[in-house]
């Protein structure tokens, strides 16, 4: 590892103050840290550690009505940062230090071509001409290894992928060669594939152009990619600060300790099949494609999915993995007919419920239950837990007082106090809310049990949480279920079975356990050799 | 392009035919004879049963829409007995002023409104942010007219720097021309301008918070320029919209500036024909005023694609 | 979602967290937030004072708003009658002065309160009543979604003055027609909202969530949809009782709202027109009065906007 004596960035003492009636006098306290030149340093949390409003104080971009800087200093290359002007603080950006961001959608200007988003940066910054500054830029979006330069020059962002906006974003921030680079969550919003890619990229241009990297990340994975050092924070404190090796080997701090074992291991549990159990769920040939436009339009349709057989037996988990656009929300929509598929059969035990009307499908309603991804969106925000959770028993004809009572025990089963069945959504975290949906998933005692990427908007350590509880549940009432996730770690720890679905078709189906030590199909091969951290054992710690 | 072209002109056609067909039913639903009702109070007997033959009223329903949707495609609206004129030529005398109106007051109001709808935006929270949404609910509020006789009586009446009313046609000289416009203009602009400053801030300010926006801040781009190449450049197209929007309001402020500062115009003809219960003069004017407005929309929608790449079609 | 909006969240979720106390203390603060609001406070308060004035006009020193005295015909604010009056009172002042047939301006502004204020709450109620209908309709039944916006669409395609002008003139002029005349160009748009709110809402988790455990549609809209609209539909309401006051001045002002024999702000500007060189205050009363309605309406509705749903300033 390289430790340079050479330093990019030193930050002492940072301290950030949060606005007057919150339960946190400060965003981030008493921060201490250093990047030196070629050295990539992580900033690893759960949301709501103070990393990001630690990365936005250095670049002087925190919302000022909101946040402001009460103490410490922020050197960049020596220069005091914290008290200098606005012009000058314009001056440095992009020059000397730069930033890019998680969502690399949001992030460029959507009605500038990305050559002159790039060419905004040597106008306002150098007194370069037109003929200069264009082969300026086409020569660091070749390095930054965009395909054709010269079409994309004057290619819109909507234009291009997510990650060749990210590189667009990396070459915007990389022209002139700044000594401080902040990548704040930069491959978060990717897919695995691209943020492989966009990583292996961040690495590269830094060695070359001896860049000091401020990297900001939740997940470890990247973190072992990556990092030359971390720095762990938690309730917005650094709570240790080592090399890559040390605080993932030998954490000291019993909170980086908890973190690391959280992240789920990529080799699947074992687990015993289930193959005599009665098959509950079903699918022959399901296939969906969704049609747009209508009369004064033109019709586009998307082939989300096709030719998806797949079976749940019960007592067992099928995994669907893959990345987005893949199909795979888009087959767990149609399974719970949220969405009418446009073709093939779904069978629970042996009802056909794909082709059956809305009425009849009522009937069948109870029998599949669904949790989805987004916590805050799941609970009516205006009615009291314990409504949400009886409505569905109510719905069918279970009185109220005994709906009530089997509420209270469901959340003793997903770990809630059962006496707080008349609070509303807003009292609960993320994790507990998730718990909540679970409960009203079981109210219903289905048969399945659709979870659908409903761990991944969890914070890991949360996820461990949840993702136990599922398997839980799926013992203790002998569930089927069936569980989405773009994440292969998850998947290794929760999945029976695995169907890997790629471009709306299932290219890989088998036991868990067999497909990830022997891909066959290409796709999952590759899909494998680009998670993150996979050379690494979470969670084995070494004592000295 | 010319596929989209036709394809956007083509689903104006619904809605217009919806105007028509409202305009056919609005006769045909008051009670009594339509005939009588078209031939107004003064209507002879003869002209009663001559128009009950050109409109075909003795023949069922849908064939006198099919009627009067072809004589409408024939650019026939009929014949005023009232004014004693083809209703299409009475029109047609009365377009030059209301167009002059609306010219300059969307002119008028583009100048002003967009600025000060950039600078509340930019200056959220303080003072002359308060100022412009000050004066923008203000000028929901006051009626137009209201707008008008106050405006008169201070600089047609007490400074004497504007004639009081009329209109003189730009054949006679563009100062006299202009010189009448003015306070009808501006009358005519303060809603408008409300409305425009309004949604020039609130687009603004919600572009304000985008992240290309921090990008740009990122960038170490002077604020000028990002408020102006990229915040107001990514509010146009609701702006935009809102302006074709506020066409409707125009037109019915033209009907009350036209009365007050007495302006020979579609507005007033609208205001004579309904006193003098004109019918066929009534249809036409809802019938071009509507079609106005749907072709000044459709037209704002063609310049979505100039200004925002992800609109194409 | 953005990603700028996560930093928010970071720090908002911070916020949020101390704020939100209990449901009780949450649903008390909306009132609090109100209460703290300088346009709803103001606004507010004045109309509750127009309301008074309309309810109380009797008893504010008026006297009968038709009564024609030939006598004192165009006389100025101010003006004192000597001898006696009518009802047999003596020495009244005509604090507005009269209009051409010599009936009180004041009496008659007082009295237009009620028509106006009349006519903005019945237009408000019925276009909300009748847009929330046919809108959660074509928000949820998909047929008919088609037909109903392409109605909605020609409807907004006249101009609401024109639109209003022609449904009055095909009827007798009264209070009914024009409330019913101003209802019909402004009850689109909250269909439209409506239909747009539903749309959203619809495809909510939680709505997806209530559907997976086989709740009925009309349970669905009633429990999940309609107290989604409720704060719009507030607040959209404010702004149509504020337009329609102002419809109903510019049809009477244009001489084809409600008939002249009743005292509206309108009715009495329309018959100042003919003088207003000479006499203003015909006028600038009932402009006065009116500015100030609307005006105070209008402030109440920014107001609630602001407090209850911020995002609205774009969808009206």
């Amino acid at each position: 590892m390289s430790m340079d004596t050479d330093t990019a960035l030193t930050v002492s003492g940072l301290t950030v103050e949060l606005p007057k009636g919150t339960d946190r006098r400060h965003a981030i306290e008493e921060i201490d840290l250093h990047v030196g030149r070629r050295e990539i340093l992580c900033l690893v949390g759960e949301s709501g550690s103070g990393k990001s409003v630690t990365a936005h104080s250095v670049m002087g971009l925190l919302p000022k009505d909101q946040l402001t800087a009460v103490a410490g200093s922020i050197r960049l290359e020596g220069e005091e940062l914290r008290h200098a002007t606005e012009d000058r603080l314009r001056d440095l950006r992009c020059t000397r230090m730069s930033m890019i961001f998680q969502e690399p959608m949001t992030a460029l200007n959507p009605v500038m071509s990305c050559g002159r988003q790039i060419d905004e940066v040597l106008q306002t910054h150098t007194s370069l001409d037109q003929q200069a500054r264009t082969a300026k830029i086409l020569d660091i979006m070749e390095q930054v290894r965009l395909p054709d330069p010269r079409r994309l020059f004057s290619s819109y962002p909507h234009q291009l992928s997510g990650g060749q906006r990210q590189r667009i974003m990396i070459a915007m921030a990389l022209v002139l060669d700044p000594v401080l680079l902040i990548a704040d969550e930069p491959t978060t919003a990717l897919d695995v594939t691209t943020q492989a890619q966009i990583l292996e990229l961040i690495k590269d241009l830094q060695e070359r152009h001896d860049t000091g990297v401020l990297f900001i990340t939740h997940d470890f994975g990247v973190v072992a990619e990556i990092a030359d050092r971390v720095a762990v924070m938690q309730w917005g404190r650094i709570v240790e600060q080592g090399t890559t090796e040390q605080v993932l080997k030998r954490p000291d701090h019993p909170y980086t300790k908890m973190l690391i074992s959280s992240v789920p291991s990529l080799v699947p549990r074992h687990r015993e099949t289930r193959r005599a159990a009665p098959v509950v769920l079903r699918t022959e040939e399901l296939a969906m494609t969704y049609s747009q436009g209508g009369m004064f339009q033109s019709k586009r349709s998307v082939v989300a999915a096709q030719d998806v057989n797949i079976e749940i037996r019960r007592g067992e988990t099928l995994g669907i993995v893959g990345e987005s656009g893949s199909g795979k929300t888009t087959v767990a929509r149609c399974i719970a007919r949220l969405i009418d598929p446009t073709g093939g059969r779904i069978y629970i035990d042996d009802d056909e419920i794909a082709r059956v009307s809305v009425g009849q499908m009522r009937s069948h309603r109870r029998r599949i239950q669904i949790v989805f991804q987004d916590p805050y969106r799941s609970l009516n925000p205006r009615r009291m837990v314990g409504a949400s959770i009886i409505e569905g028993p109510m719905n069918f004809g279970q009185p109220r007082d005994e709906a009530l009572a089997r509420a209270r025990e469901l959340m003793g089963l997903v770990q809630l106090d059962p006496d707080a069945l008349d609070r509303y959504p807003h009292q609960f975290s993320g994790g507990q809310r998730q718990r909540l949906c679970i409960a009203r998933a079981l109210a219903m005692e289905p048969e399945l049990l659709i979870a659908d990427e409903a761990v991944s908007a969890l914070d890991v350590s949360v996820q461990a949480q949840v993702m136990d509880l599922l398997d839980d549940i799926r013992i203790q009432l002998d569930l089927a279920m069936l569980f989405i996730t773009h994440d292969l770690r998850v998947a290794a720890q929760v999945c029976d079975r695995l169907a890997v679905m790629s471009a709306g078709k299932v290219v890989e189906y088998g036991d868990a356990a067999e497909i990830f030590a022997n891909p066959s199909h290409e796709y999952t091969r590759a899909l494998f050799s680009v998670a993150p951290g996979r050379d690494w054992t979470f969670g084995e710690f070494l004592t000295d | 392009m010319y596929g989209f072209l036709m394809r956007r002109l083509a689903a104006t056609i619904p809605v217009l035919g919806m105007v028509a067909l409202f305009v056919f039913l609005l006769l045909r639903m008051t009670p009594g004879d339509p005939a009588a009702v078209l031939a107004g109070d003064n209507g002879t007997p003869q002209q009663i049963a001559e128009i009950r033959e050109t409109l075909g009223l003795n023949k069922p329903i849908p064939v006198q829409l099919g009627i009067w949707f072809s004589n409408l495609l024939q650019g026939d609206l009929g014949q005023s007995y009232f004014f004693k004129k083809d209703v299409t030529e009475l029109i047609l005398l009365r377009v030059e002023p209301t167009v002059a109106l609306a010219i300059t007051t969307l002119v008028i109001t583009v100048l002003i409104a967009v600025p000060i709808g950039v600078i509340a935006a930019y200056r959220h929270g303080t003072w002359l942010d308060r100022c412009v949404m000050g004066f923008s609910v203000l000028g929901f509020s006051v009626p137009v007219f209201v707008v008008g006789y106050i405006l008169i009586y201070l600089f047609a009446m007490q400074f004497k720097m504007f004639p009081v009313q009329g209109y003189k046609e730009l054949a006679d000289g563009f100062f006299p021309f202009i010189h009448r416009l003015i306070l009808p203009s501006i009358t005519l602009s303060v809603i408008y301008i409300a409305l425009i400053a309004r949604i020039t801030r609130a687009s603004v300010l919600e572009v304000l918070g985008e992240d290309y926006i921090r990008t740009a801040h990122a960038k170490g781009l002077p604020n000028r320029v990002v408020l102006l190449r990229h915040a107001l450049r990514n509010a146009a197209v609701p702006i935009v919209t809102v302006i074709g929007i506020g066409v409707a309001l125009l037109i019915s402020g033209v009907v009350v500036t036209e009365s007050v500062y007495n302006i020979p115009g579609l507005g007033r003809l609208t205001v004579d024909a309904v006193l003098g219960r004109d019918y066929p003069t009534i249809q036409a004017v809802i019938l071009v005023f509507s079609g106005v407005y749907v072709l000044i929309n459709f037209l704002i929608d063609l310049t979505y694609s100039f200004l925002d790449p992800r609109i194409r079609y | 979602m953005s990603d700028l909006s996560d930093l928010r969240q970071e720090t908002a979720g911070l916020v949020d967290a101390a704020a939100s106390a209990d449901a009780a203390a949450r649903k008390l603060s909306v009132w609090r937030r109100l209460a703290r609001n300088q346009s709803v406070v103001i606004g507010g308060a004045a109309m509750a004072v127009m309301l008074l004035v309309a309810i109380m006009a009797p008893f504010l020193g008026t006297m009968d708003p038709a009564e024609i005295n030939p006598a004192w015909r165009n006389k100025v604010p101010g003006t004192e009658l000597t001898g006696t009056a009518a009802d047999g009172s003596q020495g009244w002042v005509y604090r507005m002065g009269t209009d051409t047939l010599g009936r009180d301006t004041y009496s008659r502004v007082i009295y237009g309160t009620r028509v106006s204020l009349i006519v903005g709450l019945s237009v408000a109620g019925l276009s909300i009543a009748i847009g929330l209908v046919v809108g959660m309709v074509s928000g949820y039944v998909r047929w008919l979604d088609g037909i109903i916006m392409r109605v909605m669409d020609g409807l907004m395609a006249i101009p609401g003055i024109l639109l209003a002008i022609a449904l009055v003139s095909l009827s007798s002029a009264g209070l009914d027609t024009v409330i019913l005349a101003i209802t019909i160009p402004e009850m689109p748009r909250v269909v439209r909202l409506v239909r747009s709110i539903v749309l959203s809402i619809r495809e909510e988790p939680y709505v997806e969530a209530a559907i997976s455990v086989g709740t009925r549609l009309p349970l669905l809209l009633i429990r999940h949809v309609l107290p989604n609209t409720v704060a719009p539909l507030i607040v959209m309401g404010t702004y149509i009782v504020a337009s329609a006051i102002l419809v109903e001045a510019i049809l009477s002002f244009l001489g084809v709202g409600i008939p002249p024999e009743i005292p509206t702000w309108g009715n009495i500007m329309a018959e100042g027109r003919l003088l207003f060189r000479i006499f203003p205050h015909n006028i600038l009363f009932p402009g006065l009065f009116l500015a100030v309605t609307v005006l105070a309406v209008n402030m109440l509705g920014d107001g609630l906007r602001d407090t209850l749903d911020p995002r609205l300033e774009k969808r009206m």
